[in-house]
């Protein structure tokens, strides 16, 4: 399955919304049946096309949300106002809908559950999304790696998977989950509220001597942020992996 | 919107490269023709805002790769890297 996820020409196929499940206000899940879906690695992404009546197309890469366990092809998608893609697929798009998808695609920042580092996954918004179809591999697989999320969003209200993940840590305790909220917190809340910084990454990483996988997935400055925060405190430059999202049109 | 919101990384061309070379390339080690550091291809700065796909050192800022698609044809110029190398 591995092999067959990284290799050969990509080519358009035709993915049926199977089910759509609304994350957070402005997040929606995609579950899309692909049939002859090769299979693929938690981190990986597919090219989802959209064509006009007129012959016009416009082209956006998304990250896969599901495990490399489940034979679904799930995209969890954020709407940007002016996006030209992303109203359709996390708004107007349907149960029994086609969707044109090519993939997977990506070996670069993927995770499989046979790797026993320290794990530290480190999302900014929806880049929780490729880090979420890690955490989900690791509790399918009953992976052995430790794993420690921390997660920035804006508000409560923004996070997405936020029960999966509580119900998810509770179960396994090699899984724990940091949220920092950026922007507002409820009444009573008792994770971070602040962006993140040199103090926080201490709290939550890994020690230096563990020397763990570390994956980060988000905005473009919060991934150098985030960075160059672990280096500063001593990682080295090479355990670390990077996929930004910036502001590509959505 | 500012300039660093436009800079990606290798990974949001890798549907791109697989189409040209019909491998995965994001794993790919480039050695920099301009410093000589090496970088996974999905690590490389890459900006699509321009008529095509630059992709620049994220040590150094040299120009890596270039691609341009058009007319159903590409132009791929690679002249900023020393040496790529990949699973055989």
């Amino acid at each position: 399955m591995a092999r067959a996820a990284v290799l050969g020409r990509l080519t358009w196929q035709l993915g049926e919304v199977a089910e759509l499940i609304q994350e957070t206000p402005r997040v929606s899940s995609l579950a899309l049946e692909v049939p002859d879906w090769p299979g693929h690695l938690a981190g990986q992404h597919v090219d989802v096309r959209l064509t006009a009546e007129d012959g016009y197309q416009a082209q956006r890469s998304y990250s896969i949300a599901s495990p490399p366990d489940d034979p679904r092809v799930i995209l969890t998608v954020e709407r940007l106002p002016d996006g030209e893609v992303s109203p359709y697929l996390a708004g107007e798009v349907r149960v029994g809908d086609k969707v044109e998808v090519r993939g997977p695609i990506g070996g670069y920042f993927v995770w499989t559950a046979g790797e026993d580092r320290p794990l530290l996954l480190v999302a900014g918004g929806s880049g929780i999304v490729p880090l979420m179809a890690m955490i989900r591999h690791h509790a399918a697989a009953g992976a052995t790696a430790r794993v420690r999320l921390l997660y920035s969003s804006r508000s409560i209200e923004d996070v997405i998977y936020r029960d999966e993940l509580a119900r998810l840590a509770a179960a396994d305790e090699r899984l724990s989950v940091s949220h920092t909220l950026t922007r507002s917190h409820p009444a009573g809340w008792e994770g971070y509220a602040r962006r993140i910084d040199g103090e926080m990454m201490a709290e939550v990483a890994w020690p230096r001597k563990d020397s763990p996988a570390v994956f980060i997935c988000g905005p473009t400055v919060f991934v150098e942020t985030a960075s160059a925060l672990l280096v500063e405190s001593g990682y080295d430059a090479g355990w670390i992996k990077t996929e930004r999202f910036g502001a590509t049109g959505g | 919107m500012q300039q660093s919101d436009l800079k990606l990384d290798g990974n949001a061309i890798a549907g791109l490269l697989r189409e040209i070379f019909t491998m995965e390339m994001t794993n790919a080690e480039s050695t920099c023709g301009g410093c000589g550091k090496v970088h996974a291809v999905g690590r490389v700065d890459v900006y699509l805002n321009a008529p095509g796909v630059v992709v620049r050192c994220p040590a150094c800022e040299q120009v890596l790769m270039r691609i341009v698609q058009g007319r159903g044809r590409y132009w791929i110029d690679l002249s900023g890297i020393r040496c790529l190398e990949l699973k055989a």
